[in-house]
């Protein structure tokens, strides 16, 4: 299996608090991949660690056989890895346009790729003029995606894309996410046990920041008592 | 206070607060000739104080930076501009515009100059060991102050320093029975062409939409793929520049300056970057105009209150919009 990131033993700290206890992962490349596990398990400080808006104090981070353990964000970012955090990180005083531009590279879009993109979400060139601050949540979402994919990455970090969000637009999202991921690798942290389910080829499972469970995402799905034991609730709740 | 915003919405909102407050001074002054000159005085006034301001509110929005030192580039620009002034002295009072002109543009670049490059230096000596702490922010910043003004104290001397003002732009132009100093036609002039450059520079240009975005999510900015603290030190200089422009602009109006003049411009200066709403150019502009109006209409119909009139008014926007008159949206 060739992993397009690797994570060896990482430490995180966020103040005085140690939050990652040497976390150990693989992800694939291509498809969508889960990191699930219930509030403070300590996925969103992962996906920031990976990033560098927090630094691994031990450990280390290998993307594409590059080192990025105490890369700046900005090089990371510059690497081809793009991350759509749980705020969404929208722009508010910005157009969508405006927003979208700031996630290309020179400036300029690549008008086919940014119709594919529009085509994906149409709401985007519905709202093309309009200040971020005004969309819906689920629109904030599919903006925050959008600018994530306006250029090739190769890899997206996404943190809880469905929260709050309405399940139409969740099923929308999941076939975008289906098509984003056919020339993308995804890892998506999730809580939406069905969301994540129903995308994810492969899953960990994270808790008090320790990986304690990977594999396949068919077989989690297919062993309810694993579920329970391992996320500490009744995922059937979600289904 | 919803009633009153949905009010003034209809009408064009808060921007329409300066020519409120001129028609109701209008309406308490009664003679027209007064009222044009304190408007023209209130409204030059107020675009200086738009340059020292201006930057000032980026620095906050942007960086997040509680820089208590802004005004020493505000009595840098003052006195450098004057140096210039006193050095060119045959082309200053000389009876040729040109060479009237060189010598402005000299001693206004210089002091710009001065304040980008002393900008550059304060970013990367005293503020950048102190991101995200705000009370060492302060402490740090007052004391760059105090050295600053202690320098000025060595170069210039604490007596008071003669401005020598360009022979073009002494003077006034008279309409009937208005007379207005050309001084402040040029003041507002030049404060607006500033306005009109930085609107185009923040919302034409990718630097511009890269600082607009940094000063609602940094953070977000960083992980586009920007390197933030890049952004940091050309807002510090641009911000520094512009206080040291003001500062030169202020040194011509007022004649005479002293060490002094930057920290007593600071308070307005932070009346401004409040009532306007931090991190907001238009905020600036418009909280600026709404000073110097209101300043210079007190001054006239109750001098006793023309020192509290810019505190009252504070007070009375920020019981009003607590963010100030127009923040720059965050999120």
């Amino acid at each position: 299996m060739n992993a397009i990131l690797r994570l060896d033993d990482v430490h995180t700290d966020i103040g005085q608090y140690h939050v990652l206890h040497g976390i150990s992962l693989d992800v694939p490349e291509g498809g969508v991949h889960v990191l699930l596990g219930r509030n403070g398990a300590g996925k969103t400080t992962t996906l920031r660690t990976i990033m560098g808006l927090w630094r691994a104090r031990r450990g280390a981070i290998v993307f594409r056989h590059h080192d990025i353990t105490q890369m700046r964000t900005p090089d990371v970012a510059r690497f081809g890895i793009a991350y759509v955090p749980e705020n969404m990180g929208i722009f508010g005083g910005l157009t969508v346009e405006e927003n979208m531009r700031l996630a290309t590279a020179t400036g300029v879009f690549d008008q086919a790729r940014l119709q594919r993109v529009l085509a994906l979400f149409p709401a985007m060139e519905k709202f093309w003029t309009k200040q971020a601050f005004a969309l819906s949540g689920g629109q904030k979402q599919m903006l925050a995606i959008s600018r994530a994919i306006i250029e090739r990455r190769d890899l997206i970090l996404i943190d809880e894309p469905t929260k709050g969000l309405a399940p139409a637009i969740i099923r929308a999202m999941i076939d975008a996410f289906r098509e984003i991921a056919r020339e993308t690798t995804i890892l998506l942290v999730e809580q939406n046990f069905l969301f994540a389910r129903s995308l994810g080829s492969s899953v960990a499972v994270i808790d008090d920041g320790r990986i304690i469970h990977r594999g396949g995402m068919a077989e989690l799905a297919a062993d309810e008592a694993l579920q329970t034991r391992l996320l500490s609730l009744s995922l059937a709740a979600h289904q | 206070m919803t009633n009153i915003s949905a009010f003034l919405a209809r009408f064009g909102g808060v921007n329409l607060l300066p020519v409120a407050l001129a028609l109701l001074a209008f309406v308490l002054i009664g003679q027209p000739s007064s009222w044009v000159t304190l408007t023209v005085a209130g409204l030059a006034m107020g675009m200086m104080i738009f340059l020292m301001a201006s930057g000032l509110s980026l620095i906050f929005g942007l960086m997040d930076v509680l820089n208590f030192g802004h005004s020493a580039f505000v009595s840098f620009g003052a006195f450098v501009a004057a140096s210039v002034l006193a050095a060119l002295g045959s082309w200053v009072t000389g009876g040729s515009a040109a060479l009237n002109a060189l010598a402005l543009l000299a001693a206004v670049g210089a002091a710009t100059a001065f304040g980008a490059v002393g900008g550059w230096f304060f970013e990367r000596v005293i503020v950048k060991p102190v991101y995200k702490d705000h009370l060492r922010q302060i402490l740090i910043t007052m004391g760059a102050l105090i050295v600053a003004e202690q320098l000025i104290l060595a170069v210039w001397g604490g007596a008071p320093v003669a401005v020598p003002r360009p022979a073009f732009l002494t003077g006034s132009i008279v309409v009937g029975d208005v007379a207005v100093e050309t001084y402040r036609i040029f003041a507002f002039a030049l404060g607006l062409a500033v306005y009109l450059v930085m609107h185009y520079a923040l919302n034409r240009t990718r630097i511009g939409l890269l600082i607009r975005a940094g000063v609602e999510n940094r953070e977000m900015v960083e992980a586009l793929g920007f390197r933030i603290d890049r952004l940091f030190i050309a807002v510090f200089m641009a911000g520094s520049a512009l206080a040291a422009m003001g500062g030169a602009m202020w040194a011509g109006y007022q004649g005479l300056i002293t060490p002094a003049i930057g920290p007593e411009m600071m308070i307005l200066v932070f009346i401004v970057v409040i009532i306007g709403g931090l991190g907001s150019i238009q905020g600036s502009l418009l909280g600026a105009i709404l000073v110097g109006l209101l300043a210079n209409y007190v001054a006239f119909l109750a001098p006793k209150l023309s020192l509290a009139s810019n505190m009252l008014l504070m007070m009375a926007i920020l019981l009003w919009r607590p963010y100030g008159l127009r923040p720059a949206i965050k999120g």
